[in-house]
């Protein structure tokens, strides 16, 4: 954008003035983690005397039954995980039919997912817990503090993007490649899960990278559905629960911090191509 | 099985995960949201027994008083100076990022990175920085000595915690935002940036005819994005700030930067009202309801000039 040469050199040091802004938080965090509480009240901003610290504190996060990590990262990545292929496989299923029929009806159904993309989780959140309270009292099956309780409330609040996201991308898809299958003796599931299915792989990775950040990091959700404190924490609630009972520890706050973050930015590392591009996506909903 | 009747078997099975679901989850409970804000609800346990009408009551009674209102401007205040922050930021970033830089790529991808951690852990790590870092840097040098002081720290006072809480949302939405107006500008094609040159264009005359024009399609897009997640913001708020310090407003002592989002959730199990914070969740609806149809509007209106 910026050509000449003088120009060139001042915008060289604003970016890296701002990108070191930027990643100084972090550059915080981590040589925070390796201090004793007293070091850290001492000066923040000292370089650590000793990394070893960093693994005592790390010891010390990893048996806290506050955070209860291992057991919290397991929660985390089996939620994410369900609720993302579930999303996906029962977004492009029902984006295919919708898209592939042609009635007043089908168009309805599709309307209605697209307009209750509006609706804001403030509103539905304080009934939800009623609501699947009493779905337990008439069938005996447990929603809350459970994670078939918390995959399902992500299946419904992902569904409008995703079935929306699905939708376009079948649009483009010549109707043309069905037909032929039909002719050659594809069923109609068949259709979908042996011609359609394997198209939609880019598709699928933007999906999966817009909810799977936001399910990754919500917070409010799972503080309603599981409950701060019980045996079913995500990481963000475990992290809140631990703040919550070490207040103004931020040495150990900080290694719980630290090891909140590792897992997502090894899947950034490892997906960044995707990761930017799915969420570029997201934006023009 | 003849074939219409497959299709339309296939149609209902279909859709019948994805529309049970988003029934059970969002359409029930949206509605019941509705009904339960013109009631008394009170204890979920018991709701059914003792569920009364009454009217209007909820809405009139939050609309007078001092906290939501209070809540509701600081929100907008609040929505208005981070949408202008957010945006001016990323465009700055974006302008950067594009030009012809070693590490651009590199730069991309730091600036990125906050957008990926979730609000709740952003706010505590910036709760450490403006509660002990920046009081410590008084222990480097005389200038700073006044940070150190308890009654300077940024979170202690009402109207710098809101630019903390504009200064977090920042960090947390720029990189993103940038990536956007990254994909606009790489969009203008480089002819005409020479042509301009070549009649002797400075940069800032570039930017001003060529690239703002180009974007402007992103910006509509980008301003609507950080207008309703500033609105919404609630993650950040509490980690950050958790609604303090307290200000007195209307005679009252109440918290002074508490943004609509958490005054619902407060008003709900904090003080132990959900009808009031069912009904405050209503009109929170209804603003973005009204912000989705403008948007709606714009882009429709947009898309005919072209």
């Amino acid at each position: 954008m910026i050509n000449n040469k003088r120009s060139q050199t001042v915008a060289e040091i604003a970016t890296i003035i701002l990108f070191i802004l930027f990643l100084s938080p972090f550059v915080l965090v981590v040589i925070n983690s390796a201090k004793t509480a007293n070091e850290v009240s001492r000066f923040p901003l000292a370089w650590p005397e000793n990394w070893g610290n960093l693994f005592a504190n790390i010891v010390t996060i990893w048996k806290s039954p506050n955070i209860n990590y291992a057991s919290s990262l397991f929660s985390s990545v089996l939620i994410t995980v369900l609720s993302l292929v579930l999303l996906n496989l029962c977004a492009a299923q029902a984006a295919w039919v919708l898209v592939r029929t042609k009635t007043k009806l089908s168009s309805g159904i599709f309307f209605m997912f697209v307009a209750a993309m509006v609706i804001p989780f403030q509103i539905v959140m304080f009934p939800l817990l009623t609501w699947l309270r009493s779905i337990t009292v008439l069938t005996g099956i447990r929603l809350l503090r459970t994670y078939a309780g918390m995959i399902i409330c992500y299946m419904g609040f992902g569904i409008s993007l995703s079935v929306f996201m699905f939708h376009g991308f079948i649009k483009s898809i010549p109707l043309e490649l069905e037909e032929a299958a039909t002719i050659d003796g594809c069923r109609r599931h068949q259709v979908f899960y042996k011609i359609i299915f394997p198209l939609l792989t880019p598709i699928h990775a933007t999906v999966a990278v817009l909810n799977g950040i936001w399910i990754w990091n919500d917070y409010l959700l799972p503080l309603l559905v599981l409950g701060k404190g019980n045996a079913i924490q995500t990481i963000p609630l475990a992290v809140s629960n631990f703040v919550g009972a070490f207040v103004k520890q931020w040495d150990l706050i900080m290694t719980a911090i630290l090891l909140a973050m590792i897992p997502i930015i090894i899947c950034f590392l490892f997906a960044q191509k995707y990761i930017v591009k799915g969420m570029l996506a997201g934006s023009i909903k | 099985m003849n074939s219409k009747k497959e299709k339309t078997l296939i149609f209902w099975l279909f859709l019948a995960p994805a529309l049970i679901a988003f029934a059970a989850i969002i359409i029930v409970p949206f509605f019941m949201g509705v009904l339960y804000s013109f009631t008394n609800w009170t204890s979920s346990t018991r709701a059914d027994s003792e569920l009364r009408f009454i009217g209007l009551e909820n809405f009139t009674t939050s609309i007078l008083d001092p906290a939501f209102s209070y809540s509701f401007g600081l929100t907008i205040v609040y929505t208005v100076i981070n949408m202008l922050a957010i945006n001016f930021m990323a465009f700055v970033l974006a302008m950067l990022v594009t030009s012809n830089l070693k590490f651009r790529k590199f730069y991309r991808v730091g600036f990125f990175v906050p957008n990926l951690i979730g609000g709740l852990i952003l706010g505590y790590i910036w709760q450490f920085v403006f509660n002990s870092v920046i009081p410590s840097l008084a222990k480097v040098n005389e200038i700073f000595a006044s940070l150190g002081l308890p009654e300077n720290l940024m979170l202690g006072n009402r109207n710098t915690a809101v630019l903390a809480l504009v200064i977090v949302g920042t960090w947390q939405y720029a990189g993103y935002i940038m990536m956007i107006y990254v994909a606009a500008i790489e969009g203008v094609p480089m002819e005409l940036h020479e042509q301009a040159m070549i009649d002797g264009a400075t940069t800032l005359q570039r930017i001003k005819t060529i690239v703002i024009p180009m974007v402007a399609q992103a910006f509509t897009v980008t301003m609507f994005l950080t207008l309703v997640q500033s609105f919404k913001q609630f993650d950040v708020n509490v980690s950050l700030t958790s609604g303090g310090p307290s200000v007195i407003h209307g005679g009252l002592p109440i918290f002074g930067t508490e943004l609509l989002a958490l005054n619902i959730y407060n008003t709900a199990f904090l003080s132990n009202n959900l009808a009031m914070g069912q009904a405050r969740a209503v009109i929170f609806f209804l603003v973005l309801a009204i912000v989705s149809l403008v948007q709606v509007y714009v882009n429709k209106k947009k898309e005919l000039e072209l």
